[in-house]
This record gives structure tokens, C-alpha cells and sequence, in this order.
């Protein structure tokens, strides 16, 4: 199983979607909790550069269920995903590249003259490319 | 001498036939049962019950969707007696509807031809596609009126003609939406109406083909009401929402059901506004610009979200002149009740409208080298004839109205609402255009677009097979003189391209130069800062011409502190700017952009506490709405329990 959450800068979810579905509180949760670790490496990054393996952050703590991994965005977004770690055949080459479509779909969502920052996210290509990448690694 | 309402038909009937008599010195108007039948709706349509007399708007609107010259019009008005009298009571609202047969069938509007027999007026009806659709063969050419007929529903489906545009169309289309009840088309044709009436003539030419197409697509009756109440008070929305709705239609008959096809029209139709919004085609509308624009279509925003979705394929936050096509397209569809797709229509591809917005826009030829040459040829003599006389239209209208002052009212209504925020759709006109710093200023963007420059300019960085931005965005330096030309023209063109309103028609669409004057400020902030707050008006558009950037992401870039530089400017602060471009030659931009942007935040700080408060009201309100209603059903209960028992 896995999920993905994407969180604003504000740190509450502009975006979370979990595959399957049972359970998802838990998920929720840890998608908050991980927060406090995105932050951390944000901090300890400094001055980073707009730089595309800089914006990748990289697992953040495995537990004894899943792995997180978190991204953060230039505007300061954060994105973090969770998967099973029964799930080893994913590398870290497969996650960075879903992270970049996340990021691309998410630049394709803020084109979007009619979302403001900030909103939820209800975007359908959103959604469809969301699923399309869960259901590949699941 | 006028009985009261209208209602029944035998004795309005039989009023109205006295009435007439009466009021036209002893001319017995002999009125056959369909005749009386169909009268009495109409005039119950255009007058509601407790009056005597019918609205001079409706009315007028009525009468141009006759689709008969203003001259004829104002002829039989003077006839029917209504101008002597002042209003339009049964009499003169029968002897002018038979006399509106009697110049539809070709016959001089005088009193003697009526006492023939004649066939039943004809009125681009919005309402019933059925009626619509009946035309005579030999009316073929456009004008063809059909007064809504509740019987005539039911033989919508056989006529093939002329109507054979709408023929293909409504057989998909009754699977699609039940056929409108009658209440609701009652409600859409003075709707439709009233759209004809704020263009008078210009609208009746075009609208004949579309409108009759329009039926069919009715199937939001009450919001396109809506709609069509808002689009009368405001000029410019009849025209929008009408040749909208018209080509909404006309598409979806041209090509057997293919709802997502844009016709010819409608093609001429999404040029113009884009003109309207960005006078070069081959640059982009920008976001903010298009998403004003597309606001005030009043969808809900996640719809016009997806639409936009749909229609930038390139993501890229702008659309060019296919992308456009599309995105109005879909806004049309989706107002005319279709559900949107969830990706875009092969025929709303951009590679697919480019290749059709290749072949000239205003070529005549075109047209007529179509299948159907009714709209097509009736579009363009209807162009031809709109563009010469639109000066003369107004004048026409109003007399035509005889009601002068609905008029007036429109008129003032009209530079009011230029005036006053976007809320309501505004016609691109040249006052529109002084309007547009106003009203664009009025809506703060500034956070979303500085997200969307920071997104761009970041997936620019990172998206190596993305396009380069595109260039020339918008018209260079150069062409600033001639916006105004062109801006003169387009109101011009607009007024005689934009057929009679469909009956749902789409609120006017927002004015396209308040789109224009943020964009264009961005591209010379320094420069045009000072002088677009201190005139506000006509020389910030000017001036915005001037500053259009060449680049599409340092466009938007200026843009977010053109925009925030704007926002503040109908606030309080807004003398805090307007001063400070007095002393600002002499002062460094930056520090002009930092008081600037202690404006715009304290602005958006402003803003945001306004909103809240309304949102709280409009809670409260809400909530002592649903209290309302409850004491009335109990209290309707009640009245139920305590009324003696009816009639078995």
C-alpha cells in the first residue's frame, strides 16, 4: 500500500491520497508527523540551490512498516510519500522521478488561473496522474 | 378600454379583439382561435398577470426577435396604436403581433393588411425548439419566427429543413435534457428577449439561426434566467451570451451531435473576444486576464477550473487563440447544460483549431462555403448590415421600445457597470477599456500570480523538453496608438457581430481591457506606475499597451507587482500611490515598490477582514433564511388543517 500526501507550506494537506484506503488515518498521520523531519532537513540544507537533487529529500526515517520520503518544492511546499517497505523493488531513481511528476503536476495545477495557493487540490489530472503512479507501484 | 391580465384565452381573446377595435378607431381585428391562442401567450409572457399593460422591454425585445428591420418595427409600433397611447396593452400588443405577421409574410405594415388572413408571427423564440424549428420552406432564409406553442412541442422532431441544423441536434440533445417545460421557456423567452432588446437589430439578424438552435440546448432554464436578467441590465452581455448560446448551437447542429465542434460563427465569434482581451492572435491571453474573463461566464470556480485544465494543453498559465477557442467553447457547452468531459474533445484540440483558425476570420467566402448557408449568409449580410447601421440600431431601439426610459435605464446602467468592479459582464467598449484599470485593480491576484511565476519560472528550470516561452506574447510598442483603433473597431465589429441573445445567454463576458491594462503595466512597473495610478483610466491603458512585455514569465513576474501595484488603488491607499508617482521621478523604484507593497498588504489585510465579515452576514442570513422557511411550511400546515374541506 502506499500514500501520498502533499502538503502546503502551512503544513496542512493541500492533497493526500492513499492506496489502499484502510488505514488512511494512520497514514494521515504520519504524513503530519513526518513534517517535523522535512523541516529539519530544510533547515540543515541552508542556502540551498534550486537544484532538482537538493529538492529531493531522500528517506526521511524508515519504521518498522514503511519508508517516508519527502521533497520539498521552491515555494516551499512540501511533499511526502509513504510506501510499504515490503515494497524493496522500489529505488531511490523510481521515487525521485515520481516526485518530479508530482512536482510537474503540481506547476500544471498552480497554471491553472482559477486555483489559488493554499486551495485544496481537486485538479481531475491531478488526480488521474496521482493514481496512475500508485497503482504502478503497487 | 385594456381588460386586465391576459390570462385565459377566450377572454383575453375576446378583450383584446375588443380592445383593439376600440383602440384603433373601430378596426374589428378578426383573430382565429390559434391566433387568439398564441397571442394570449405571448402577451402573457411579455405581461405579467397583475399589470394591464405589457412591458415595453419585453415587448421590444419580443419584437426584435421578430427578426424584422427596425424600421418595420418602429412602423408597426406607430400603427398598432401603441405609440399613441404610450404603452402596449392587449389591443396594441395583438394588432402588432398580426402585423408582425403580415410583414413577415411580406405584406406593407398597414392597418388593411391585417384584416387578412395570415399565418402566425414568427419570433427567433428561445423556448420551445420545436416551434423553433417550424418554418416555413420559403423562410428559410433566417427569418423565421415561430411563437413558442406549448402544443408544438411534441412535433419538434420532424421538420428537416432549414431547422436541419437543429434537427441532428435535438435528437441527441432530448436524451440529454427533457424537453423544457413550458414555465421555463416562458421564463427564457423574455430572457432571450430581453437580450435582443439591448442590441436591437443587430442581434435579431444574427440571432434568427441561432436562437432557433438555442432551444435545443435549453436545458438550464433557470440559471440561464439568471443569466439573461443580468444580461438585460448590462449591454454588453446580450450580445456575448447570445452569439454565444447562437454558436453553441449552431455547432452542435452543423455537425450531427458533435456538441464539442465549434462552427464557423462560434469560431468568428471566441476570435473576436479574444481580440477583445488581446488584440494580437498569435500572442497569449494570460492568466489572470482570461481568468477575469471567464469569471464572469458566473460558473463555479472548480468548473472553470477543470475547463482550464482541459484547455491550456501546454500548461503553460496563458492561452493562445486555440486554447481560447476551446476553453469558451466548453464554457458555452457547460452553460448550456452539457456535463464536461474529462479530457479535452478531439475537435477541442489546439493542434486541431489551429489548423481551423488558420483560414481568414472575417472571410465572407468562408461562410458561404459551408453546408448551411442560411446562418452562414445571414451572419454575414447580417455582419455587413450590423457593422453599417449599428450606429443607427440604438436610436431605433429606443424609439422602438417606446419606452424610452428602459433605455435611459440601460444606458445608465450600462456606464455604471463599466464602472463599477467586474462583477457583472461589461461590453467591450472603448468605456470599457478606461474602466479597466479600475476594475482590474479591484480584484487582488498578487498571491496566486506570484506563485504561478515562481512554479513557472521552477518548472522551467526543471523541465528541460518544455518549449521555450513562447515569443512576441502581445503587440509590440508600436501598435499601442493603434489599440484604440482597435479597441473602437472591436466594439464596432463586437456590436454587429453579436447576434440576438440566445435564451440562456451567457452573462456578458467581462471587458476585456481591464485584462489588458495589468499586464501591460508589468512590463514597464516604473514607467507606467506613475502615470496609469495618476489618470487611472484611458492613459493607463495606453500606457499598458505600451509596457507589454515580450516575454511571457517576466511578464507575469511584472505582472504580480503591476497587479499588486493596482490592488491597492481602490482602497484608501490608493492616495498613497496616487501620490506618490507625484514625487516619483525623483524617487528610486524600490523604495516606491516597498510603499507600494505595504499598500497592497495592508489592502489584502483589509480585504481579507471584509470577506469575513460578509462571509459571517451572509451565514447568519442563511441561517435565518432556512428559520423563514420553516415558520412558513408550519404555518402553511396549518392554514391546510384549518380550511374547511374542499371540493370533492
Amino acid at each position: 500500500s502506499r500514500q501520498c500526501g502533499l502538503l502546503c507550506s502551512q503544513n496542512y494537506p493541500l492533497y493526500i491520497r492513499s492506496v489502499p484506503t484502510e488505514n488512511e488515518l494512520k497514514f494521515h498521520y504520519t504524513v503530519h508527523t513526518s513534517l517535523d523531519v522535512v523541516d529539519e532537513k530544510i533547515s540543515a540544507m541552508g542556502k540551498a540551490l534550486v537544484d532538482q537533487r537538493e529538492l529531493y529529500l531522500g528517506l526521511l526515517y524508515p519504521t518498522e512498516d514503511y519508508k517516508v520520503y519527502g521533497y520539498v518544492t521552491n515555494s516551499k511546499v512540501k511533499f511526502v510519500m509513504v510506501v510499504d517497505s515490503s515494497n524493496t523493488a522500489l529505488r531511490d531513481n523510481e521515487i525521485r522521478s515520481m516526485f518530479r511528476k508530482l512536482h510537474n503536476s503540481y506547476t500544471d495545477i498552480m497554471c491553472n488561473p482559477f486555483y489559488n495557493p493554499g486551495d485544496r487540490i481537486h485538479s481531475r489530472a491531478f488526480d488521474t496522474m496521482v493514481n496512475s503512479m500508485m497503482m504502478q507501484v503497487c | 378600454m385594456e381588460q386586465g391580465p391576459a390570462g385565459g384565452s377566450g377572454p383575453a381573446a375576446a378583450a383584446a379583439a375588443a380592445a383593439a377595435a376600440a383602440g384603433t378607431g373601430c378596426l374589428l381585428l378578426p383573430l382565429s382561435e390559434t391566433e387568439q391562442q398564441r397571442y394570449s401567450e405571448l402577451f402573457s409572457r411579455c405581461c405579467p398577470p397583475p399589470e394591464a399593460a405589457a412591458g415595453g422591454s419585453s415587448v421590444g425585445e419580443l419584437f426584435r426577435a421578430s427578426q424584422l428591420p427596425p424600421d418595420t418595427l418602429h412602423q408597426i409600433t406607430e400603427v398598432c396604436g401603441a405609440k399613441r397611447v404610450g404603452y402596449f396593452g392587449p389591443a396594441q400588443f395583438y394588432i402588432a403581433l398580426k402585423l408582425i405577421a403580415a410583414a413577415q409574410s411580406g405584406f406593407p405594415v398597414r392597418i388593411e393588411s391585417i384584416k387578412n388572413e395570415l399565418p402566425l408571427p414568427r419570433f427567433m423564440a428561445l423556448k420551445n425548439d420545436t416551434e423553433v424549428r417550424y418554418g416555413t420552406p420559403a423562410e428559410f432564409h433566417g427569418v423565421k419566427f415561430q411563437v413558442p406553442h406549448a402544443t408544438l412541442e411534441k412535433n419538434s422532431y420532424k421538420r428537416t429543413d432549414e431547422g436541419d441544423k437543429q434537427e441532428p441536434k435535438s435528437p441527441s440533445m432530448s436524451p440529454i435534457c427533457s424537453p423544457p417545460a413550458s414555465p421555463s421557456t416562458y421564463q427564457r423567452i423574455p430572457l432571450s428577449y430581453g437580450y435582443g432588446k439591448a442590441r436591437s437589430g443587430l442581434e435579431q439578424q444574427h440571432g434568427a439561426p441561432y436562437e432557433v438552435r438555442h432551444s435545443t440546448h435549453q436545458q438550464d432554464g433557470p440559471s440561464s434566467g439568471n443569466y439573461g436578467a443580468k444580461s438585460a441590465l448590462t449591454c454588453s452581455t446580450p450580445n456575448r451570451s447570445l452569439s454565444v448560446e447562437r454558436e453553441q448551437q449552431d455547432s452542435s447542429s452543423q455537425y450531427s451531435d458533435d456538441p464539442w465542434r465549434i462552427t464557423e460563427e462560434q469560431r468568428d465569434y471566441y476570435i473576436n473576444q479574444f481580440r477583445s482581451l488581446q488584440p494580437d492572435l498569435n500572442a497569449f491571453i494570460s492568466g489572470s486576464v482570461a481568468k477575469n474573463f471567464f469569471t464572469k461566464s458566473k460558473l463555479p470556480i472548480p468548473e472553470l477550473s477543470h475547463i482550464w485544465e482541459l484547455s491550456d494543453v501546454d500548461c503553460d498559465g496563458a492561452l493562445t487563440l486555440p486554447e481560447f477557442c476551446a476553453a469558451f467553447h466548453l464554457v458555452v457547452a457547460r452553460k448550456n447544460g452539457y456535463q464536461l468531459p474529462e479530457t479535452l474533445p478531439e475537435t477541442l484540440l489546439p493542434e486541431y483549431l489551429q489548423a481551423a483558425c488558420l483560414k481568414p476570420v472575417r472571410d465572407c467566402a468562408l461562410f458561404d462555403s459551408y453546408s448551411e448557408p442560411l446562418p452562414s449568409s445571414q451572419q454575414t449580410r447580417d455582419f455587413s448590415r450590423a457593422e453599417k447601421s449599428s450606429t443607427e440600431e440604438v436610436p431605433d431601439n429606443s424609439t422602438l421600445l417606446q419606452d424610452g426610459k428602459k433605455d435611459d435605464k440601460q444606458a445608465v446602467k450600462v456606464s455604471t457597470t463599466l464602472k463599477t468592479i467586474p462583477k457583472e459582464f461589461q461590453h467591450l467598449t472603448v468605456k470599457a477599456a478606461a474602466q479597466e484599470p479600475n476594475a482590474l485593480r479591484a480584484r487582488p491576484r498578487s498571491r496566486s500570480y506570484s506563485s504561478t511565476s515562481i512554479e513557472d519560472a521552477m518548472k522551467k528550470g526543471e523541465e528541460p523538453p518544455t518549449p521555450p516561452p513562447r515569443p512576441q506574447k502581445s503587440h509590440s510598442r508600436a501598435s499601442s496608438l493603434d489599440l484604440n483603433k482597435i479597441f473602437q473597431q472591436n466594439t464596432q465589429a463586437v456590436r454587429s457581430g453579436w447576434l440576438p441573445p440566445p435564451p440562456p445567454a451567457l452573462p456578458p463576458r467581462p471587458s476585456v481591457s481591464q485584462t489588458e491594462q495589468p499586464s501591460e503595466v508589468e512590463l514597464h512597473p516604473q514607467m507606467n506606475r506613475p502615470p496609469s495610478q495618476a489618470e487611472e483610466n484611458s492613459s493607463a491603458k495606453k500606457e499598458v499597451v505600451l509596457a507589454q512585455p515580450p516575454s511571457k514569465p517576466a511578464r507575469r513576474k511584472l505582472r504580480t507587482e503591476a497587479q499588486g501595484l493596482e490592488t491597492p488603488e481602490l482602497s484608501p491607499t490608493i492616495n498613497v500611490t496616487s501620490s506618490l508617482p507625484a514625487v516619483k521621478p525623483h524617487l528610486p523604484v524600490q523604495k516606491q515598490s516597498s510603499k507600494q507593497k505595504r499598500a497592497i498588504q495592508t489592502a489584502i489585510r483589509k480585504n481579507k477582514e471584509a470577506n469575513a465579515v460578509l462571509a459571517r452576514l451572509n451565514s447568519e442570513l442563511q441561517q435565518q433564511l432556512k428559520e423563514v422557511h420553516k415558520e412558513r411550511i408550519a404555518l402553511e400546515t396549518q392554514l391546510e388543517q384549518l380550511r374547511p374541506v374542499t371540493v370533492l
